[in-house]
């Protein structure tokens, strides 16, 4: 996987293939379209949906510690299986799980690189059976939460006003200048729109290729590091909800290796509804000038 | 069974880039409909044929995109 800091966190198509009925391998399907694994998913995958089982339903949170065990043992993962996720948008909530793991600690998880799109435009075969996973023999076991992969709103506030940290809107060029408050077409969930000012726009899509795999590490390189991104900056990417951004998250953190990233989860879902929070709107300007 | 003939294209509704993927599944084709950027499915669709299939998200795409606000910035 071509010279990113982390290869062994993606896996291509073919491994999936090759490793989807592996005893210890488990290959979990999450979409942003929960009906989307009903339709056919790779063989012996299982499903997670994100709006149940990897959020917590009452408080706005991740998945606390003890349903994030249980998660895992109910889904037959044990703590050292590989766990392989992908989903569609080019792995949105798969990138969302993962930095849920790693968060909880579990070593070897994966991202199938390309995701859902990939297999289906490589002709791959479909199984439309829904899978249920035959639990773990022994209870998970999660380490403490690992909050330094996550950000909260006072240390993104804090960030802003010290303007050390790159802040990475990953949202689309309008929901950054407030042109909208959401995507096109999805439910309008914010009171103000615009940016966090200081914030740089380089929207999530920009880090894949037309098929959906990551690009290079030379492109990635060049795309956030026009934006003042280096093994030195701390970075914090936000967007909505959390889920796009920990796409961008996974591409900093894994293929390009920064230490210092966090996913501001709360995102604009939070910064935008905030009574006196600073906002700017506003066009990107061009790379360095943020 | 496999996922066969996968397409996929863009088109323009309401001045939104609107990105058009379908395939073939058995004697059916699934079509789908997302946003472009940020790339969010807005419809999906399963008929006998990839134009209808294609027909019925683009047309589900147009209502959902009409409702969204435009402010000015």
């Amino acid at each position: 996987m071509g010279n990113y800091a982390h290869p062994e966190v993606l896996v291509n198509t073919d491994w999936v293939a090759g490793h989807a009925s592996d005893p210890n391998v488990r290959v979990v399907e999450i979409d942003v379209d929960t009906k989307a694994y009903d339709e056919g998913h790779v063989p012996g995958a299982i499903a997670w949906a994100w709006n149940t089982q990897l959020c917590d339903t009452v408080v706005r949170d991740i998945l606390p510690k003890s349903q994030f065990e249980s998660l895992m043992t109910q889904s037959g993962v044990n703590n050292d299986s590989a766990l392989v996720l992908y989903g569609d948008n080019n792995n949105w909530f798969a990138a969302w799980a993962l930095w849920q793991a790693k968060i909880y600690g579990h070593k070897d998880v994966r991202i199938m690189n390309g995701g859902r799109k990939k297999w289906l435009e490589e002709g791959r075969d479909l199984e439309t059976a829904p899978r249920t996973a035959t639990p773990a023999s022994r209870p998970y076991k999660a380490t403490d939460a690992d909050l330094s992969l996550r950000a909260f709103l006072p240390q993104v506030q804090q960030a802003q006003k010290a303007g050390k940290t790159v802040l990475i809107d990953v949202r689309s060029p309008q929901e950054f200048s407030g042109e909208i408050l959401a995507p096109p077409g999805l439910p309008e969930t914010c009171q103000r729109g615009g940016h966090i000012p200081g914030a740089h726009s380089v929207p999530w899509g920009k880090a894949c290729n037309e098929d959906g795999t990551f690009k290079s590490i030379e492109d990635l390189q060049k795309l956030y590091g026009a934006e003042g991104v280096s093994q030195s900056t701390p970075v914090i990417p936000y967007c909505r909800i959390g889920e796009r951004s920990s796409h961008t998250w996974f591409v900093l953190k894994y293929l390009m290796g920064l230490p210092n990233v966090q996913n501001y989860d709360g995102s604009w879902t939070e910064w935008g509804n905030l009574v006196g929070a600073p906002v700017e709107k506003g066009a990107a300007k061009s790379a360095g000038q943020a | 069974m496999k996922a066969e003939n996968f397409s996929e294209r863009r088109v323009e509704i309401d001045g939104w880039p609107v990105n058009v993927s379908s395939y073939q599944f058995g004697d059916k084709w699934r079509a789908k409909a997302d946003n472009v950027s940020p790339g969010a499915g807005l419809a999906r669709a399963e008929a006998d044929t990839r134009e209808e299939a294609e027909k019925r998200v683009l047309d589900r795409a147009r209502e959902l995109l009409s409702r969204t606000k435009r402010n000015s910035v």
